[in-house]
C-alpha cells in the first residue's frame, strides 16, 4: 500500500485522482443522452408553450408544485390505468426545467389536461377542500388577485428560443399580443394567427373573471394543456424507433 | 508576514475589501434598475451584507496590534473565529430547518396550517426546509468541522486570514439569499439546487475560496501525510464545484431579476438533476461527514482507525461508485432503460463501500466499547455510524427496479432520507459539535453530560418515530395504487390513499417535535458551555495524535 503514499504526499495528484474518478460515470450517463436519437421518441403534435401557458408554468414553479405533484407516468400497469398512457420524453423536450417531480403527495399530473373544468380547477386552488374534502393540498386565493400584465413574457420567449426550444420570430413578435389573446379572445384582434401559431391551444377566459389577465388565468391555462398534444391513437411506441 | 511582527494591511485584506466593494457597487445598480420586487430586497441585503464585510475588514485591522503569527511558542497558532462562527451558525440554522421541517410535516397532517398564504404554503416552505438543514446546518458543520481539522491535522495556521472568514460569512449570506428567495417565490424549481442563478454565482465564487483555502492549507502542513479526513473533504469540496456547475447552467431572463431559464431540458435535465441530486447525497452528506467520522470518533474514543488499508478502499471505490448512482431516481420513467440499469447495478454495488465506511468507523472502537455506557457523545456518535450503515443498505434495495416500483414516489423515500439525515448527519454533527465546542472555546468538556443523554434519547426515539411512521405509510400507499379489486378494476381512488397517511403523518410530526426539543436542549447546553464551562488549563490539552 506503499504505492499510495503519492497520494497521501501531494494534494495536488489526489485532488487530479478525485476529479477522474468523479468525473467517469457523469460523463458516461449524461454525454450519450444529448446525441443518442433513441433518447427522445419521435412524435406529432409537441409545441413550444403558448405566452399564457410558460407563464403558468413558471407559477407552478415558483409555488414548488413538482414537490407534492408528479409529471411522469411510469410504465406500469397500475400507472397507465389511473393517469393515462405512460410520459414519453418527448412531451418534455420544451421543459427548462423539467417538472417530472419526485414525490406523489398529490396525484400525477402528466395528463391533468382536459379532465376538470375550468370552474372545478379554479375552485379547487382558492380552497381544495371544497371540492375534495380530504386534500391535503394548500389553497392558494392569492393567485386570483395576482394581475399579469405579460410585459417582459417576450423576454421568455427569447431566452427559452436560445435555449432550443422552437420558438419562431413571429411567435416572439406576437408573444405580448397572444398573452392576452389567450386568456381573453373576445377582446383579441388576431385570435386566428394565435391558434395558426400554436396548434391544439385553447383561448378562453380561464379564472371566470373577464377584468383582468391574473394568475389563476396563467396556471389554469397551463394545467389544461398538460398531456394533451401527443394523440396517443397515432402514437407508436412499438415501433423501432420509440423504444427504450 | 510573521517576521515583520508590525500590523499592516494585507493584500489579502485590501483585496478582499475591494471585491466587496465591487459586490457593493453591483447590488446598488441592481436596486436601482430592477422592476423586479425580490430583487430590489435581495440587493438592498447585498448591499447591506457588503457594507458589514468591509467595515468588518477595516475594524479587524484597526483593532490588532499586529498581524497575526504563525505560531506562538512554537506551536501552530490556530485560527478559531471562523470555527466559532460556523458552529454557531450551525446550531441556529440547525434548529430554525428543524423547526420548519416540524411544520411542513404538521401541514401535511393539517392543512389548515398553511394559511392559504403565498410564503407560509408547503410548497414555498419544504425548499426552505431541504435548505436550511442539509446545506445551513449541513454545510456549517461541514465548513466548522473542515476548518479545525485541517488546521490540527496539517499542524498549521489555516491559509489566508481574511479567506476564510469570507468562506464562512459569504456561505451564509448565501444561505439567507436562498431561504429568503424561497418565501418570496423566488425558485429555479429543482430539487436540492432551488437557489436562483445570482445565488449560485455568489456561491460558485465562495466555493472556489473555500477549495483555495483548504488546498493551501495542505500545501503548508507540517506533516509527511494528509490524513484521510482530509481526503474526504477535498473529494466534498471538488464534487460539489463540478455538480454545482453543470446542474445549476442556467440564463437569467435579465441581469437585474431573478428569474432564469435552466439550460438542459425534459430527460437530459432530469439525468442531470439527479447526477446532481444523488451526489449532493454522495458528497455533501456522505463524503463530508465521513470525515468528520473519521476524525472525531478516533479523537473521542482515543483509538486509531481500525484499518488504514480500509480506509484507502473504501475512500477510492466509494467516490467512484456514488456518482453513477444518481438514474435509480428515475426508474421507469422517460429515461432511456440503459442508463436506468446503470444507476441501479452501480447503486447496488455502492453497499459495500459503505460498509467498508462503516466498518471502519464502528471497528475504531475495539478496545474502548465500554466507554459507550459513560460517554453519550461518543455513543451519539457510533449510533450514527449505526444509522449510515443502515441507509445505506435500505438504498441500495430501493435502488433495485422492482422495489423501486413500489416505493418510488411514496413517503418510503422521505423516511429513508430521514434515516440518513437525522440519523446519520444530524447525529454525528452533534456528537461532533459536542466535542468541537468545549476544544475551540478552551473548556474542559461539555457542560452537563445528563442533558447530552437526553438529548440522545429524546432524538432518538424521535427518529424511530419519525422512520417506522414513513415505512409504514410509504409501503402503505405503494401497495393501495397499485391493488386491483376482484372485477380487475383499481381498488382505490387516489384520494382514498390520502385519507389513509393521516395518522402517520400525526405519528411523523410527532417524531419531529421530539428531534426538535432534542436540538433545543443541545443549544442550551452548549450555549452553558461557552458561557460558564470551566476553562481549561493549557497543559491539559488534549495531546494530538499521529495522523495515521
Amino acid at each position: 500500500m506503499n504505492r499510495h503514499a503519492i497520494f497521501e504526499k501531494n494534494s495536488i495528484v489526489l485532488t487530479v485522482g478525485i476529479l477522474v474518478m468523479v468525473a467517469i460515470g457523469g460523463l458516461v450517463e449524461l454525454v450519450p443522452n444529448f446525441y443518442l436519437k433513441s433518447t427522445i421518441e419521435k412524435v406529432d403534435g409537441m409545441r413550444p408553450y403558448t405566452p399564457l401557458e410558460l407563464a403558468g408554468r413558471n407559477i407552478y414553479v415558483r409555488e414548488g408544485c413538482y414537490l407534492c405533484h408528479s409529471q411522469m407516468i411510469r410504465t406500469l400497469r397500475d400507472e397507465v390505468e389511473r393517469y393515462g398512457p405512460y410520459s414519453l420524453a418527448a412531451e418534455s423536450m420544451y421543459d427548462h426545467p423539467f417538472q417530472w417531480g419526485s414525490k406523489r403527495t398529490g396525484p400525477d399530473l402528466a395528463r391533468v389536461g382536459g379532465k376538470y373544468s375550468d370552474d372545478w380547477h379554479v375552485q379547487h386552488l382558492v380552497d381544495p377542500r371544497s371540492v375534495s374534502p380530504a386534500s391535503v393540498m394548500p389553497g392558494y386565493p392569492f393567485l386570483a388577485k395576482a394581475k399579469l400584465t405579460g410585459e417582459d413574457i417576450v423576454d421568455h420567449l427569447k431566452v427559452n428560443a436560445l435555449l432550443g426550444v422552437p420558438y419562431s420570430d413571429e411567435m416572439i413578435e406576437a408573444a405580448r399580443a397572444d398573452f392576452l389573446a389567450q386568456a381573453n379572445p373576445d377582446a383579441a384582434d388576431d385570435i386566428d394567427g394565435f391558434e395558426a401559431r400554436y396548434p391544439k391551444a385553447v383561448a378562453r377566459d380561464f379564472d371566470g373573471n373577464p377584468e383582468a389577465v391574473t394568475e389563476m388565468d396563467a396556471l389554469v391555462a397551463y394545467l389544461q394543456m398538460l398531456g394533451t398534444l401527443v394523440d396517443f391513437n397515432l402514437y407508436d411506441g412499438k415501433a423501432d424507433i420509440n423504444l427504450r | 508576514m510573521a517576521s515583520t511582527a508590525k500590523r499592516s494591511l494585507t493584500l489579502e485584506e485590501g483585496g478582499f475589501a475591494v471585491f466587496t466593494g465591487l459586490i457593493a457597487l453591483y447590488c446598488l445598480m441592481a436596486a436601482a434598475k430592477t422592476t423586479d420586487a425580490v430583487m430590489a430586497f435581495h440587493a438592498w441585503v447585498g448591499l447591506a451584507l457588503s457594507l458589514i464585510g468591509i467595515f468588518a475588514i477595516f475594524k479587524g485591522y484597526t483593532k490588532r496590534k499586529e498581524n497575526p503569527p504563525q505560531t506562538i511558542d512554537g506551536l501552530p497558532n490556530y485560527q478559531l473565529g471562523p470555527i466559532k462562527f460556523a458552529s454557531f451558525m450551525a446550531m441556529f440554522w440547525g434548529i430554525a430547518g428543524f423547526t420548519v421541517g416540524l411544520v411542513i410535516a404538521l401541514q401535511l397532517a393539517y392543512p389548515a396550517l398553511n394559511f392559504n398564504l403565498p410564503w407560509t404554503n408547503f410548497g414555498r416552505l419544504r425548499p426552505l426546509h431541504t435548505s436550511a438543514v442539509i446545506f445551513a446546518f449541513g454545510g456549517n458543520v461541514l465548513l466548522a468541522t473542515s476548518f479545525y481539522i485541517v488546521q490540527r491535522t496539517c499542524q498549521t495556521r489555516i491559509a489566508g486570514n481574511t479567506a476564510p472568514w469570507f468562506v464562512v460569512a459569504g456561505y451564509n449570506a448565501f444561505i439567507l439569499i436562498a431561504g429568503t428567495g424561497y418565501l418570496l417565490g423566488v425558485t429555479q424549481g429543482k430539487e436540492y439546487a432551488e437557489p436562483e442563478w445570482y445565488a449560485d454565482l455568489w456561491l460558485t465564487i465562495v466555493w472556489v475560496v473555500y477549495l483555495l483555502v483548504f488546498l493551501a492549507t495542505l500545501w503548508k502542513r507540517k506533516e509527511p501525510h494528509i490524513y484521510v479526513a482530509n481526503w474526504f473533504f477535498l473529494a466534498f469540496i471538488v464534487t460539489i464545484a463540478m455538480l454545482h456547475l453543470v446542474n445549476n447552467a442556467t440564463v437569467p431572463v435579465s441581469i437585474f431579476g431573478t428569474k432564469s431559464y435552466i439550460v438542459w431540458s425534459g430527460v437530459q435535465d432530469a439525468m442531470t438533476q439527479w447526477w446532481y441530486g444523488h451526489n449532493a447525497v454522495g458528497f455533501f452528506l456522505t463524503a463530508g461527514f465521513l470525515a468528520i467520522m473519521y476524525y472525531f470518533i478516533p479523537k473521542r474514543a482515543d483509538r486509531p482507525v481500525y484499518s488504514y488499508r480500509l480506509s484507502i478502499v473504501h475512500f477510492w471505490s466509494l467516490i467512484f461508485l456514488y456518482i453513477w448512482a444518481g438514474p435509480h431516481h428515475l426508474h421507469y420513467t422517460a429515461l432511456p432503460q440503459w442508463s436506468q440499469t446503470l444507476g441501479m447495478t452501480f447503486s447496488v454495488m455502492l453497499w459495500m463501500p459503505s460498509w467498508g465506511g462503516m466498518i471502519n468507523g464502528l471497528m475504531t472502537l475495539s478496545g474502548a466499547w465500554d466507554k459507550l455506557r459513560t460517554d453519550p457523545v461518543l455513543r451519539m456518535m457510533v449510533v450514527s455510524v449505526a444509522f449510515y450503515g443502515m441507509s445505506t443498505f435500505e438504498g441500495p434495495l430501493m435502488s433495485v427496479r422492482a422495489v423501486n416500483s413500489l416505493s418510488h414516489y411514496t413517503d418510503w423515500t422521505i423516511g429513508h432520507v430521514h434515516s440518513g439525515a437525522l440519523g446519520w448527519v444530524a447525529f454525528v454533527s452533534f456528537g461532533a459539535l459536542y466535542c468541537l465546542v468545549p476544544w475551540i472555546w478552551n473548556r474542559k468538556g461539555v457542560y452537563s453530560l445528563k442533558l447530552v443523554n437526553w438529548h440522545f434519547w429524546v432524538a432518538t426515539i424521535g427518529i424511530v418515530l419519525y422512520i417506522s411512521a414513513m415505512w409504514v405509510s410509504g409501503i402503505m400507499q405503494g401497495l393501495m395504487w397499485r391493488a386491483y379489486n376482484a372485477l380487475g378494476f383499481l381498488e382505490y381512488s387516489f384520494i382514498e390513499t390520502v385519507e389513509a397517511m393521516h395518522p402517520f403523518y400525526v405519528i411523523r410530526a410527532l417524531g419531529g417535535a421530539l428531534f426538535v426539543v432534542g436540538a433545543l436542549i443541545m443549544a442550551y447546553n452548549l450555549w452553558m458551555t461557552v458561557q460558564h464551562g470551566e476553562v481549561e488549563t493549557a497543559s491539559a490539552k488534549p495531546a494530538l495524535a499521529p495522523a495515521e
